[in-house]
């Protein structure tokens, strides 16, 4: 099944409803993929002006939520989807959360930029979460255009992605401990890294689920909670043919 | 239900089965089977090479658009269109694993174990209570003690007994659409099938008499193997255990019902199901 197939319903309202939710769940992705940059950038920048306009662009995200969850499930009511449809509303649905999720997250470092801006804080462990946020916000982008174009491979490649963003993360954990061992006075402003860095693992994890999200809409098949193993089934990305 | 008299799954107890397991044809116990079928109308084939195992005492379903050979086939499995001149059938549908079309088989029995159905209700124009007990007369049943137990099971098993039983003397014709197609259901139980071919049995119907139909449907299953020809997806997909796909004579995807409604393989499928122009 290729996206482009979504306009070829006897019904050329239904085919209008369908891309709609697309278009706006893609929209919602562009929204949150900026709060995550701005975030990260505001915090490692001290940049207080940009963290306070991310908080009040999550009101943005949070109505985006709301309404495609209304679409959807209006949807679903009115047209009794099958088959690709039923998967796609339900993918939708399930993106939709997570990229709500990841707004909160976003949200949640724009109010740790904050309160580190007002530490005048020494940079201490922000070359890493430089590193893991754009780690995460490439994983993101990645995942949503795997949701643009139904591209299972690009959505595997994502779900793999997580494990390192994992492994970075714990070895950034470390190197904070390390720092706090090594100064207490340093402690307080460490923990407020630590949660950012928490935060950005998170939105990880959330885009990891938005791509096995993809991979269900267009396989079928649901990959949640299996071994990484199971991405090496050959019938997951090899058969272009599947609908 | 208070925190106190919820049931406290012990460490490692599985509380749900978590796995689904769709059925699975292969295991199933196979009712009737069609081998090689191909029928045609004068030299027009209608129905091209059908190899298909419905399995006994489920529900199975046939989809497809119209003149997609659903109806046809369904007609093949007690021989109703036997009744049509210019008819003719290769390959063979064993029942219980013999060929109903052999020269042995006697017609009238087949019809008596595969029952059928039809769109629009059929009452006879007779009372309530012959039109249940007429396949049983025929039968040479004429105990009128017998007939009465056989009628009154006939449509308690109809799900119709509670709306009829005072009036059984009543004409038929006087009955609803809804009440009637359950009458007919009646008719064709009494004389106890094996098999119930239902031919769009709801079409006619409001939403209401339809969902007590399929509910019914649900109900026989136990006892009957149940083969469906629907054009409402929603309804095969609610009520049958396996679905067919059929297009132009072909039967292109046959598997349960929850697999083909939420990921059929073949393209064809999923466009007829989803509503798109294949």
């Amino acid at each position: 099944m290729s996206s482009e197939e979504f306009t070829h319903h006897i019904s050329k309202q239904f085919n209008a409803d369908l891309e709609e939710v697309r278009s706006h769940i893609l929209a919602m992705g562009g929204m949150v993929e900026k709060q995550v940059v701005d975030a990260v950038q505001a915090l490692v920048e001290g940049d207080s002006g940009l963290a306070s306009e991310v908080i009040s662009n999550e009101k943005q995200v949070n109505g985006m939520e709301r309404r495609i969850d209304e679409e959807c499930t209006r949807i679903i009511a009115l047209r009794q989807p099958a088959a690709s449809d039923l998967r796609l509303l339900v993918a939708a649905t399930k993106a939709n959360t997570d990229l709500e999720r990841i707004g909160d997250e976003a949200n949640k470092i724009a109010k740790m930029a904050i309160r580190l801006s007002e530490d005048g804080a020494i940079p201490r462990g922000y070359i890493e979460i430089r590193h893991i946020g754009n780690h995460v916000n490439a994983m993101l982008r990645q995942s949503l255009d795997a949701f643009a174009r139904f591209d299972v491979e690009q959505a595997v490649d994502v779900v793999r992605e997580d494990k390192s963003v994992d492994v970075e993360y714990e070895s950034a954990m470390r190197l904070l401990v390390t720092f706090m061992m090594e100064d207490p006075r340093y402690i307080k402003r460490a923990l407020n890294v630590m949660w950012s860095l928490r935060a950005l693992e998170r939105i990880g994890d959330h885009a990891r689920n938005i791509a096995e999200q993809v991979i269900y809409l267009v396989k079928g098949k649901d990959i949640r909670h299996l071994p990484l193993s199971t991405l090496d089934d050959n019938d997951l990305v090899n058969d272009g043919e599947g609908v | 239900m208070t925190a106190a008299e919820r049931p406290r799954p012990k460490v490692g107890q599985k509380v749900v089965d978590m796995d689904f397991v769709p059925h699975k044809l292969e295991e199933e116990e196979v009712c009737l089977e069609v081998k090689n079928f191909r029928l045609y109308y004068g030299d027009k084939r209608a129905l091209h090479d059908i190899n298909m195992k419905i399995p006994k005492k489920r529900v199975t379903a046939f989809i497809g658009p119209s003149g997609c050979g659903k109806s046809t086939l369904l007609r093949c499995f007690n021989r109703m269109n036997d009744l049509v001149d210019i008819c003719r059938t290769e390959g063979e549908i064993l029942f219980d694993g013999n060929d109903i079309f052999h020269r042995t088989v006697d017609v009238t029995d087949l019809r008596r174990r595969v029952g059928m159905v039809f769109q629009k209700p059929n009452p006879f124009p007779k009372t309530i209570y012959e039109n249940v007990a007429y396949g049983l007369r025929i039968q040479g049943i004429n105990k009128k003690r017998i007939l009465d137990e056989r009628v009154e099971w006939a449509l308690k098993g109809a799900a119709l007994w509670d709306e009829v039983k005072d009036r059984l003397q009543d004409n038929a014709l006087g009955m609803s659409g809804g009440q009637q197609q359950r009458l007919v259901i009646a008719r064709t139980i009494a004389v106890e099938p094996e098999v119930l071919l239902l031919d769009e049995p709801c079409s006619a119907l409001d939403p209401i008499s339809t969902l007590k139909v399929e509910e019914l449907i649900n109900e026989l299953k136990d006892r009957y193997t149940i083969v469906i020809v629907t054009h409402n997806m929603q309804q095969a997909a609610r009520v049958s255990d396996y679905t067919a796909f059929m297009y132009l004579g072909d039967l292109i995807e046959y598997k349960d019902t929850d697999t083909l409604f939420t990921n059929p393989e073949q393209k064809q499928t999923e466009d007829y199901i989803t509503g798109r122009y294949g």
